[in-house]
């Protein structure tokens, strides 16, 4: 830290570098080759490998193929349902995360007095283990005790047994979900300050109404940062597993079994690793395609800055 | 829309999110008579802040705040430390091969922890690490793709000059790393320390799957099982959860600066 803007001037003649060794570089990135081939493409492809074995957990192992891919989409009525729930919750649950999202941040980005405290409020429940946030919503779900229904008891509504009822135990889980919506959100802000202010500006000067300003700057301007937040949260629909283990333990009557849970169950409940590593590829595979869909589609949507400079000079 | 309009819409989402933590530390303090009254009771009659010593006695709580400590502060130190060195690998360097790491780098975020938690379950057993701390601690000593993003980003916007500067005053790469780079990028560091922090800290499937020993649980698991073993006891558990949040909230006010300017700031570039 003793470099001084003098000889940081003297010597700008560039390229009169020290060559440095071809090693070096590998060196410096060597922790995270390293940590990928141990921590991730090694467990990945075993993973692959053990899908392809009856694999129980002590004992012998066989080789049999695809059979627990077979065994699974044929003969396994579990994997569908759990499959069901998982897509049921990713429905209810990836909208109304982006569409929360995206109005808490329109609020933001309001000029609202306070804006600072607000952000931080809506964005402290992130911050929270998901362990925490089961004890906290166990106790607001509570039937007879719960502060929920009897707050919903003010607007004349007869609250639901939350979480023993199972028509609503999913419901229940994604509104506990939605309390961490503040990553979305600040994605969302960041978005939402980057548009240039000339646009909304020149849209209001002649004279398109707010909620078309919305629709039509707002919306296409925020698509990579949408395109973002829905990638990221499918994956993490299709990975709940901490609030259906705690807050449900997969019931009542099966209703909040995830995927995940089935794989957690196969896996440390039946000791039968070749068949959850199997159903863990194929929830990678829905994910990936999933996201590739959600990408390849965006460039309907999607409008990089560079198009939108092109639509902004043929409107004016 | 009108101004009133949009502070109440503002004012209810507030309430909404910060509630349920209110809620939980009125529960903390209340009696059990006051427990289970309806309708509840909003402010406790007599504020027992007793309760937080009893709850903490009903487990070996001290033994799994240790072990959280242990893990919080070892894995944070690791992946400070081999971020960072990672990130100026990819930040001040050209190698045959690095931008297609780099964008190895980025799409193993996109990996779900399911798909490795099997494996690596195994792995860590076959290692002799199922119920020790490591597996908890030594993969974050190797880096993580999206703290090795967040840090090169911030290399990247280090002037040239200066790296030429320093190599012209003889530093080699190691003391352009140690000396230059790691000063330069504290606010950087702050960030990803705090979210390591947070995430060892909260972590639940980690010690869920690798601990099996009560000897060994971290905070979180300690509250799940006091959970499963005196579900009713709501008082101890609403105690336990407030000392559970309290960490990664204090961290956040001081750190929120960082965090917000980051995801702000990173976003814009992008």
């Amino acid at each position: 830290m003793t470099v001084t803007t003098d000889t940081v001037v003297a010597t700008s003649s560039r390229r009169r570098r020290r060559p440095v060794s071809h090693m070096v570089p590998w060196l410096f990135i060597s922790p995270w080759i390293i940590g990928f081939v141990a921590f991730t493409l090694g467990p990945m492809l075993f993973s692959l490998y053990m899908s392809f074995f009856d694999w129980p957990i002590v004992g012998e192992r066989t080789f049999i193929g695809l059979d627990n891919y077979v065994t699974m989409t044929t003969l396994d009525p579990q994997f569908w349902e759990s499959l069901w729930i998982t897509v049921k919750f990713a429905l209810l649950f990836v909208p109304l995360n982006i569409a929360v999202g995206f109005l808490l941040a329109l609020l933001l980005n309001a000029g609202l007095k306070g804006t600072g405290v607000l952000r931080t409020l809506f964005y402290l429940p992130s911050v929270i283990s998901g362990v925490a946030l089961v004890t906290i919503f166990s106790w607001l779900y509570s039937y007879r005790f719960g502060v929920l229904n009897y707050l919903l008891g003010f607007v004349g509504i007869d609250g639901p047994n939350w979480l023993g009822d199972p028509s609503w135990a999913l419901v229940a889980i994604v509104f506990a979900s939605l309390w961490g919506v503040g990553s979305t959100m600040l994605i969302l802000l960041a978005g939402l300050q980057a548009i240039p202010r000339e646009l909304y500006e020149a849209a209001r000067i002649s004279g398109v109404p707010a909620w078309a300003r919305t629709l039509y700057i707002t919306l296409p301007m925020l698509g990579p940062m949408l395109l973002f937040s829905i990638i990221t949260s499918i994956i993490s629909a299709f990975q709940q597993l901490t609030l259906a283990l705690l807050l449900t333990e997969g019931g009542p009557l099966g209703s909040t079994y995830f995927f995940a849970m089935y794989i957690y169950d196969n896996a440390f409940k039946y000791f039968d690793m070749g068949y959850a590593a199997a159903m863990s590829w194929i929830m990678f595979g829905i994910v990936l395609l999933l996201s590739l869909a959600v990408m390849k589609s965006s460039s309907a949507w999607v409008h990089y800055e560079g198009e939108v400079r092109g639509k902004k000079g043929d409107k004016s | 829309m009108t101004r009133p309009l949009l502070y109440g819409a503002a004012i209810f989402m507030a309430a909404l999110f910060v509630a349920p933590f209110v809620w939980t530390l009125l529960t903390a303090v209340k009696t059990e008579a006051e427990l289970y009254t309806f309708p509840p009771s909003f402010l406790p009659e007599t504020w027992r802040w007793e309760n937080f010593h009893t709850a903490w006695t009903k487990l070996p709580f001290t033994t799994f705040l240790t072990n959280s400590t242990i893990v919080v502060v070892l894995s944070t130190v690791g992946q400070l430390f081999s971020s960072s060195l990672v990130a100026f690998g990819f930040a001040r360097f050209r190698f045959p091969g690095r931008d297609v790491l780099f964008v190895v780098v980025l799409a193993s975020m996109m990996i779900p922890w399911d798909v490795k938690m099997i494996p690596l379950y195994m792995q860590f057993n076959f290692l002799g690490w199922i119920n020790t701390l490591k597996p908890l601690i030594v993969p974050a000593w190797f880096g993580e793709a999206f703290f090795i993003f967040l840090l090169r980003q911030y290399i990247m916007s280090v002037p040239m000059e200066i790296d030429e500067a320093a190599r012209m005053d003889g530093a080699n790469s190691w003391q352009l790393y140690w000396r230059i780079h790691l000063p330069l990028m504290l606010p950087a560091l702050v960030l990803v320390g705090t979210f390591q922090f947070m995430n060892a800290w909260n972590d639940y499937l980690g010690p869920l799957i690798f601990l099996n020993d009560q000897s060994k649980y971290t905070l979180t698991l300690g509250l799940s099982m006091f959970k499963g073993l005196h579900g009713q006891d709501f008082i101890s558990i609403a105690a336990i959860t407030v000392v559970l949040c309290l960490p990664p909230l204090v961290l956040f006010f001081f750190a929120q600066r960082y965090i917000m300017d980051s995801a702000l700031g990173s976003s814009v570039k992008g």
